[in-house]
């Protein structure tokens, strides 16, 4: 074996300077853990600021020593390469393994280990860690809000059914792929209205929602037999025709009396809350937003000035004013400017300005795909002899729309974290719930168990939401 | 004349229903004010406010007018948006910069950052810092001092204040100092495109920054004097601090909230920023024998802050419209003192939701004319 310098780790004594700094980095890692985990300090007897700092520099050495390039083994080039290659980056790797072995044991304790989950009543709650009992009693008020207990299941069948409802577009086979766009523009979202305040609002007009149900189910098999040709314009006017029909010529004793017997209890919007208005609203929000962003774009872009100006007047307000100005407004400004005896429900009103604030983002949004189009596309389209809402609807937007996909999901991303800014107007989703929950003077001090489990919640729904747009982004991506 | 009938008819038929809208409303809101006995006007901002402020950075109280209830509701968002535009732009530049590190912990590490914190609603930041997190700080009389001068409780942030002597001068030598500064850059631009020498004009300037105002100090006469807060007991368990300057609770909930939650998407911008410049750009500067620092700041960061600088400001717009968020931890911002309390107790909603409105909106629009500008002037010009 020949001299080995330290200061300068080398290959020619490579297995030396390998066993040395493993073990110098194991015995750093071992201390940290041995310290967190069972609180025991093995340099307990040296100096306080050296029992400190020793850990990174026994760790800083090892990795220093393992810090030998080219070595020939694969694992150990793999770790220098990642996590080693420099002094500053082996601190600072250093420094964050510190850290997570640290913060592992109080955050498993507080979470499980000393965490209560038993029984129904503050009085189980005397460890030190999480009172997930709290959470487990008031789950129903969080999820439901003030809506009445027995009719909770109207809120689970429905959510459930417009999810199946949803679905659709995974299961249809490629004769019917070519409605899908349809259905969910003008079909589903029309089914989720019927659903919402006919039978979660409840109340006498529940049979309503039969014809509107009816009228989807008839026009769709009709759909079928109707040539291509017509069938945009037949599911723009049918459907809403047979609703009509249905409800003021045809069905209409049978169901009133249908209507009388087994009518739901009629639930007030202010009682409506917890996480399933925060779906409502975000839900309803996100259909009403696209289409009228959609046009504000195309305005923003209209050749004709005086609609440029509206446009351009329209999107610079929303986008400059803070969404809680704007709740302001629909609260105590918007009743001033409506005739005395018209009333607007709270929730309405709330999805209106909502749809309103988001509508100019995701204008702005759009408006960025289509300038990214080249110009060939929309002369190209023009040449084919294509008038403005052909060369828009065939050509341009599905382009822009497909660039757009990141934006876009952003903007919905943003649109679900401003839900539960609606505390403005006096409706409780989730937050306000939590709100409410930790002023009851039964269940005092479990701020941070509440805000813990919301947070939890909007980050699955909001990770969720941004890996789906990753998908859908990757899915659409085509090359020019 | 053809065509132009045919341009005119769309934008007529727009014009008419935006027209037909306003007036519905504004017909409405006369008749509803009307009913009510409520009449339009702005002379309420001159009358006696008669309620109280818990923080305000200028003098304040029941018997001022509302038009100064006004100005304290703007200087403390102002003041809150500053704070929060610092700590996010430093920790959003370090995240971005982490996110790029070759080093797979720290890349993760800021990864984790970013999808955390981006992914939960804001309100609920705030709520947590201000409701959970802060609740559970020492009380005053527990309180351990940090360096011996600052007191973190439960009731806020307690720090020195500073005393000054003959404050101006040491003004003036800081403004002479960013004066010569800009003389230098000016001068060392100038050196560099005609003969192509480098001064290193980051030490200069860090230099000037110290030695002018430590001059004033030695020779000026400018003194400077620490009044530390002391515990001051009320009553047998109450205590607070006198002296000194105090932070509100509600303000550091909000500061800490909006920097962290703001500097996730400044994060992003920055690495976009980073990521945008070219491979090329980089090799072809090395190729002609420029050393590392000489690359990163002549070649990319110049284009880096292309990219960077628009959405950034973005998002600070973003969080001083976030800030209104305030009204929430009852932080007395623009929102709560003016559209919530001043509201309440005149009944004036339109006049007041509109002027609140029109404040941040006169905000983010001058930012906005002065980003296109900006944007306008350092685009690359296509021949």
């Amino acid at each position: 074996m020949s001299k080995i310098n330290f200061l300068k780790p080398d290959k020619t004594n490579l297995y030396t300077f390998l066993y040395l700094g493993t073990f110098l980095f194991f015995v750093s890692i071992l201390d940290v853990l041995l310290n967190s985990f069972f609180s025991f300090n093995i340099t307990g007897f040296l100096p306080d600021f050296l029992s400190f700092l020793l850990p990174l520099l026994i760790g800083f050495l090892g990795l220093y020593f393992i810090r030998i390039e080219l070595s020939g083994i694969k694992k150990l080039d793999l770790l220098n390469k990642h996590i080693n290659t420099n002094n500053f980056n082996a601190v600072l790797s250093l420094l964050i393994i510190f850290i997570i072995l640290k913060s592992i044991p109080p955050l498993l304790s507080w979470f499980f280990v000393d965490a209560s989950f038993a029984g129904d009543s503050k009085d189980v709650c005397t460890g030190s860690g999480a009172c997930w009992t709290y959470i487990k009693v008031w789950m129903r008020r969080f999820m439901y809000g003030m809506y009445p207990n027995g009719e909770q299941w109207r809120i689970n069948l429905s959510f459930i059914s417009l999810a199946l409802l949803g679905s659709v577009g995974y299961f249809a086979t490629d004769r019917f792929k070519k409605y899908l766009t349809l259905y969910y523009v003008v079909v589903y979202p029309f089914i989720a209205f019927l659903f919402i305040f006919f039978f979660i609002s409840g109340g006498p007009v529940f049979f309503d929602f039969s014809y509107g149900i009816i009228a989807a189910i008839l026009s769709v098999i009709i759909g079928f037999f109707v040539p291509n040709k017509f069938k945009f314009y037949y599911f723009l006017i049918v459907p809403f025709g047979l609703y009509i029909l249905l409800k003021y010529f045809i069905f209409y004793e049978e169901f009133i009396e249908l209507g009388k017997l087994d009518g739901l209890n009629w639930v007030e919007t202010g009682a409506w809350g917890g996480l399933s208005l925060t779906f409502i609203i975000s839900f309803f929000c996100l259909i009403f937003c696209f289409p009228i962003g959609m046009a504000f774009a195309l305005g923003r872009r209209s050749g004709f000035p005086l609609i440029r100006y509206i446009s351009i007047g329209f999107i610079e307000f929303w986008r400059g004013v803070p969404l809680i100005t704007v709740l302001f407004m629909s609260a105590v400004m918007f009743p001033m400017f409506l005739p005395a005896d018209f009333f607007i429900d709270k929730l309405v009103r709330c999805i209106i300005a909502i749809s309103l604030f988001e509508a100019a983002y995701v204008a702005e949004v759009i408006r960025g795909g289509l300038q990214a189009l080249p110009r060939g596309q929309y002369e190209a389209a023009k040449s084919l002899g294509m008038g403005y809402w052909r060369m828009h609807i065939f050509v341009i937007l599905p382009q822009a729309l497909k660039l757009v996909i990141p934006g876009i999901a952003n903007t919905f991303l943003a649109l679900v974290k401003d839900t539960p800014l609606i505390f403005v107007v006096g409706l409780l989703e989730i937050v306000g719930m939590l709100n409410l929950a930790k002023t009851n003077p039964e269940w005092l001090g479990f701020a941070m168990e509440g805000y813990v489990f919301a947070a939890i919640i909007f980050w699955i729904i909001c990770y969720a939401m941004s890996k789906y747009s990753y998908n859908l982004e990757e899915k659409y991506k085509t090359d020019r | 004349m053809n065509f132009k009938l045919k341009d005119l008819g769309p934008q007529l038929i727009t014009v008419v229903a935006v027209i037909l809208v306003f007036g519905f409303f504004t017909y409405n809101a006369q008749v509803n004010m009307e009913n009510r006995g409520i009449d339009f006007g702005y002379g309420f901002l001159s009358q006696e406010s008669s309620f109280d402020v818990q923080f305000s950075l200028i003098e304040y109280d029941g018997s001022h007018s509302y038009f100064r209830a006004y100005l304290v509701g703007l200087l403390n968002t102002i003041l809150v948006s500053v704070i929060g535009i610092i700590l996010a732009t430093i920790l959003g530049v370090i995240v971005g910069i982490a996110r790029l590190s070759p080093n797979y912990l720290i890349n993760k590490f800021a990864a984790f950052y970013v999808e955390f914190f981006r992914n939960i609603p804001l309100l609920l930041q705030i709520f947590f810092w201000y409701f959970a997190a802060l609740r559970a700080l020492p009380l005053p009389q527990d309180a351990d001092a940090m360096f011996g001068i600052a007191f973190l409780t439960i009731k806020g942030l307690y720090v020195p204040a500073f005393i000054w002597q003959n404050f101006n001068i040491f003004f003036y030598s800081v403004v002479a100092a960013i004066i010569a500064i800009i003389v230098i850059r000016i001068q060392a631009k100038k050196l560099q495109e005609t003969q192509g020498k480098q001064t290193p004009v980051l030490l200069i300037s860090i230099g000037l920054l110290l030695i002018l105002p430590l001059l004033s100090f030695l020779i000026g006469g400018v003194k400077l004097e620490f009044e530390v807060p002391v515990l001051k007991q009320l009553a047998t368990t109450s205590f607070i601090y006198e002296g000194g300057v105090s932070l509100p609770p509600e303000l550091i909930a909000l500061a800490l909230s909006l920097s962290l939650y703001t500097a996730t998407f400044i994060a992003e911008c920055v690495r976009a920023g980073i990521q945008g410049v070219g491979k090329g750009q980089k090799e072809a500067a090395a190729s002609i024998g420029l050393t590392p620092n000489q690359v990163l700041k002549l070649v990319v960061m110049p284009q880096a802050l292309r990219i960077i600088i628009p959405p950034t400001t973005n998002q600070y717009l973003n969080l001083t419209k976030n800030s209104s968020l305030a009204a929430a931890i009852a932080y007395p911002d623009l929102v709560l003192v003016f559209a919530g309390t001043a509201l309440m107790q005149t009944g004036k909603a339109i006049e007041i939701v509109s002027i609140t409105m029109f404040t941040y909106l006169s905000l983010s629009i001058s930012i906005s004319i002065l980003m296109n500008w900006y944007n306008k002037k350092i685009a690359i010009q296509e021949k």
